[in-house]
């Protein structure tokens, strides 16, 4: 486990509780809580990639974190180019990997 | 009555809407997020409360009268998860929703007068393996700290130029990782003579000392090293982070042969100073600075009549001037004057403020020879893949110093993203190597599609025209 | 023979390429970068499917067949520097909802087919097996085989590399700033931001800014600018296999609506976005992206293919065609000003013609027999001698 959560009981800040939800990711369930970004929700499970770069398919996930890069984009219960760190998560979202596009060229 | 519409909820937006407010405008702040506090102090979210959040910032204090006093404001409407995606003659075009989502609110808001506050996001140069999974932006690192209490590893490097280095690491620290040192590209004579040069000035902004002062403790309790004149010049590892190499630096940032180390990582956070958001401002027709900055007058004017700019887009000056610019240009484009008494603090702020900003920016600018670090095939272009030699290709093929042909021939900056990562990088990098140094006054800033939309939503455009309501009057 | 060509868009690196490998002594000259205006701010269209049977549609027959084999000729010549700008035969389809669009298609494709276009009339369901995602309102279409596409500012610049490496000379940032003529009043060359420049014939191949340059050398021309805009969405799925079309894309081509006209023209690009168009505008040389016309193209595309409404859109990006009020193009001498000729006023059609035109420019110019007949396009014809 590199990246992970903050564990809450040793949180200097203290949270309160929290509220857990279950998300599929390619039909695997992740566990997070209410106000995590799709985005948070990968990284805290040590995930850091979700998609490949669309020619020379190296792996990507966040990067920018703030929407910027869109490097993360995944798709969220069917729809394409969702970027996972704006994204909030809901109880039961279905999220999906981004497959290669088509880019046969010639 | 006036209608004033802020973009930006960041410190100059919500200083911004508070003194038009305060000078009898009626205001809507437009904000993407879906909370206030832009960049500076993003926090988690309404549904993860804590009882000390405040830890994990500087100015909470401030920041949380703001927000009470803007929410307790009748004639102030925050409208959050508002995406900006065009500006057209005056005209604010408007998707209220999830963010990439579809089916969104449309609104087109055309106000009387426009306060541009749309801040920055990190300048990331790009380096050996920096497109490896665990590198991020230094931003990046701490919005997911603060935003989500996430970690992005054990073993963290920060890295790249500028004092927001040590606000990232200060961060990381308080995710419970840990920093393995802070290594800064400008050397150290270089940030004497310009920290130091005129320490008065530091003394008068208390503000930005203490935040300083603070961070550098963070940094001394936790036995992290800070090293100037240094810097990651690559980074390794199969699947994902597992070392960086890190050299000294001459004072162009070229790297020293044989001083490299190599240190054991599983994470990167990579900042070399920020870029101005923008495309807003180009949309809405403001003319830049040569540094590539909204060009305001004394009283956050553009050259665009009744459209003004506060904060990061007019230079990079931290929260404190951020604030300043707000307040002024909010009073502004309300109606009030630069001589009015209800400015005085803050147009005195900004003076001084100001001059610190310059010093910060001259202590840490990119040095002339950064890109000596890069090889053939490192990523510049990191959703199209276009490398070093991708790009160097296209030029010799064209020979052509012309930066929308290039574009189009090497697909740089034509991905998602649309250049907001790698356009500075290209822009220099071909720059360098055109034998005029012209790239035909083209620049990756221009989008005037300012954020993705939904062809459907697109089409739904025109139905609705928003006025600029009032609370309680639905 | 020296010739000095002004623009380095795709008709001047055409024209460029046609002049230098017969041995003329060819110089280049642009206010800006080559490939950076008009040419790059297209779709790359080289299309039978639009034109009425006459000149123009003869000449974009006689182009096509010109830009098929430059696909590997232009690699030869560039010495694999340019083994591509995504040359696509892919073919077109034309459809149209109704019966009043699908008689009048029908027509206008019975004439094309005698010209000897290949225009297959579709049923609704041939139609849909070649583009699956076509409207349910689609009544009837037509399959152009022989349309194509290329990246049009690729093709400039391995258009211009094949010149260079056939000698000719390219000056970027170089701004034309008036004639040269010598003591007969006759065109010998041109002054500009970087000096003078002498040559035995000039060539206008500037596009839209055509009219201006002519008036800065002291000749007549009614060639001006006419907007356009396009949206890309970002990289998808390949869902559209053609470069598809509503059947008003047919009538606005040859429209003189001075107001807003769109029609629709959708495709994939090599790369796996989708263009989405397209506008005309006679605005002048104002380049404001307009929402409105933003959405009116959104709509129209959504109309064709409805699964569109959900692709995401990344950019808009706008240009201006060179418009000539009878939509022909200008290809040959100037009637009055001895030394001064033309190869413009293609409008949106100047990437498929841009070869075509080069080589009947080029053979006019060197006093060999062209192709076809240049009659037809001829400077001194009356709709372009008055400026509006």
């Amino acid at each position: 486990m590199v990246a992970r959560p903050v564990p809450p009981a040793t949180d200097p800040i203290e949270p309160a509780a929290s509220t857990p939800i279950t998300i599929l990711v390619n039909g695997e369930r992740r566990a997070g809580v209410l106000g995590q970004t799709v985005a948070g929700i990968m990284l805290a499970a040590d995930t850091l990639t979700w998609r490949t770069s669309p020619v020379g398919g190296r792996p990507r996930g966040a990067f920018c974190g703030i929407g910027v890069c869109f490097d993360c984009l995944v798709v969220v219960n069917g729809q394409r180019d969702v970027r996972a760190c704006q994204r909030r998560a809901r109880d039961g979202d279905v999220v999906e990997f981004e497959g290669p596009s088509q880019s046969e060229g010639e | 009555m006036s209608e004033v519409v802020i973009i930006g909820a960041g410190p100059a937006g919500l200083a911004a809407a508070l003194s038009a407010s305060a000078f009898g405008a009626r205001v809507v702040v437009l904000d993407a997020a879906d909370d206030v506090g832009g960049q500076y102090w993003r926090h988690l979210p309404p549904e993860r409360p804590s009882n000390h959040e405040s830890l994990l910032h500087h100015g909470w204090a401030t920041f949380q009268r703001m927000r009470e006093a803007l929410a307790a404001d009748p004639n102030c409407t925050v409208v959050s998860s508002a995406h900006v995606w065009a500006i057209d003659r005056g005209a604010v075009h408007v998707l209220v929703g999830e963010a990439d989502g579809s089916d969104r609110e449309s609104r087109v808001y055309r106000p009387d007068a426009l306060v541009l506050a749309t801040g920055a996001f990190d300048r990331t140069l790009p380096v050996p393996g920096w497109d490896l999974p665990g590198v991020f932006t230094a931003g990046g690192a701490q919005a997911l700290a603060k935003g989500e209490r996430v970690a992005v590893g054990e073993r963290v490097v920060v890295a790249g130029a500028g004092p927001f280095l040590l606000a990232v690491a200060a961060s990381v620290v308080a995710t419970g990782a840990s920093v393995v040192g802070v290594y800064e590209a400008s050397r150290a004579t270089r940030l004497v003579r310009h920290w130091a040069a005129r320490p008065w000035e530091l003394a008068a902004t208390p503000a930005k000392a203490r935040e300083l002062v603070g961070y550098a403790a963070v940094l001394v309790r936790h036995r992290i090293a800070y090293v100037a004149g240094h810097a990651v010049t690559a980074i390794e590892g199969r699947d994902r982070v597992e070392s960086v190499t890190v050299s000294a630096l001459d004072g162009s940032w070229r790297p020293i042969k044989g001083s490299e180390r190599q240190l054991e990582a599983d994470a990167v956070c990579l900042g070399h100073g920020f870029t101005p958001r923008l495309e807003l401002a180009i949309a809405a027709g403001c003319r830049l600075s040569d540094r590539r900055f909204v060009e305001v007058d004394a009283e956050q004017r553009t050259s665009v009549a009744s459209v003004f700019a506060a904060g990061e887009i007019t230079g990079i000056g931290g929260v404190d001037l951020a604030l300043a610019e707000g307040a002024i240009a909010g009073h502004v484009a309300a109606g009030g004057g630069i001589v009015d008494p209800a400015l005085r603090v803050e147009v005195a702020r900004r003076r001084v403020l100001r001059r610190f900003a310059r010093r910060l920016a001259r202590a840490h600018v990119i040095g002339e020879n950064w890109a000596t670090w890069l090889s053939d095939e490192t990523i510049v272009c990191r959703c199209e893949d276009v490398s070093v030699a991708d790009l160097a290709a296209a030029r010799s093929a064209t020979r052509s110093s012309g930066l929308r042909s290039l574009k189009l021939v090497s697909r740089a900056g034509l991905g998602p993203c649309q250049g907001r990562v790698c356009g500075r990088t290209v822009e220099a990098l071909l720059s360098a190597r055109a034998p005029e140094g012209r790239l035909g006054g083209a620049s990756t800033d221009r989008r005037p599609i300012a954020m993705p939309i939904r062809l459907g939503e697109l089409a739904r455009d025109h139905e609705i025209e928003a006025g600029i309501p009032v609370k309680g009057q639905g | 023979m020296k010739v000095l060509i002004i623009g380095a868009g795709i008709v001047g690196a055409a024209c460029a390429r046609s002049l230098a490998r017969r041995g003329a002594t060819v110089t280049v000259i642009d206010r800006g970068a080559p490939a950076g205006a008009t040419s790059a701010a297209g779709e790359g269209n080289l299309l039978v499917s639009d034109k009425a049977p006459g000149a123009e549609l003869d000449l974009a027959r006689y182009s096509l067949g010109l830009w098929a084999s430059l696909r590997t000729e232009l690699a030869a010549e560039t010495n694999g520097a340019f083994a591509s700008f995504e040359y696509q035969p892919k073919g077109g389809v034309v459809a149209a909802s109704g019966e009043a669009a699908a008689a009048a298609l029908s027509r206008f494709a019975e004439a094309q087919r005698r010209a000897g276009v290949d225009a297959r009339p579709l049923s609704v369901q041939e139609a849909r097996a070649l583009e699956p995602e076509l409207a349910a309102s689609i009544t009837s279409a037509v399959h152009y085989p022989e349309d194509a596409q290329v990246q049009p500012a690729i093709a400039t610049e391995a258009l211009l590399a094949s010149a260079r490496a056939a000698g000719a000379r390219v000056l970027a940032h170089t701004t034309l700033t008036g004639p040269l003529r010598d003591g007969a009043g006759r065109l010998v060359g041109v002054t500009t931001s970087n000096g003078p420049l002498e040559a035995d014939a000039v060539l206008v191949a500037a596009g839209p800014w055509s009219g201006e340059v002519a008036r800065t050398l002291g000749a007549t021309l009614a060639v001006g600018p006419r907007k356009g805009l396009l949206l890309v969405t970002a990289r998808m799925p390949q869902r559209i296999w053609h470069k598809v079309y509503d059947t008003s894309y047919v009538g606005a081509v040859q429209s003189d609506e001075r107001d807003l006209a769109t029609s629709t023209v959708v495709e994939s690009t090599a790369s796996g976005t989708v263009l989405i168009g397209s506008s005309r505008q006679d605005v002048g040389f104002d380049g404001t992206i307009d929402v409105a016309v933003l959405a009116e193209i959104a709509r129209k595309a959504i109309a064709l293919m409805p699964f569109l409404a959900e692709a995401t859109v990344i950019r808009a990006y706008g240009g201006f065609r060179p418009f000539s009020r009878d939509h022909l193009p200008v290809i040959g001498a100037d009637p009055d000003l001895d030394g001064l000729w033309y190869a413009t006023g293609h409008e949106g059609a100047g990437i498929g013609l841009a070869p075509g035109t080069a080589e009947l420019l080029a053979a006019a110019m060197l006093g060999e027999p062209t192709a076809m007949s240049l009659d037809p396009f001829a400077p001194g014809r009356p709709s372009l001698r008055e400026v509006a």
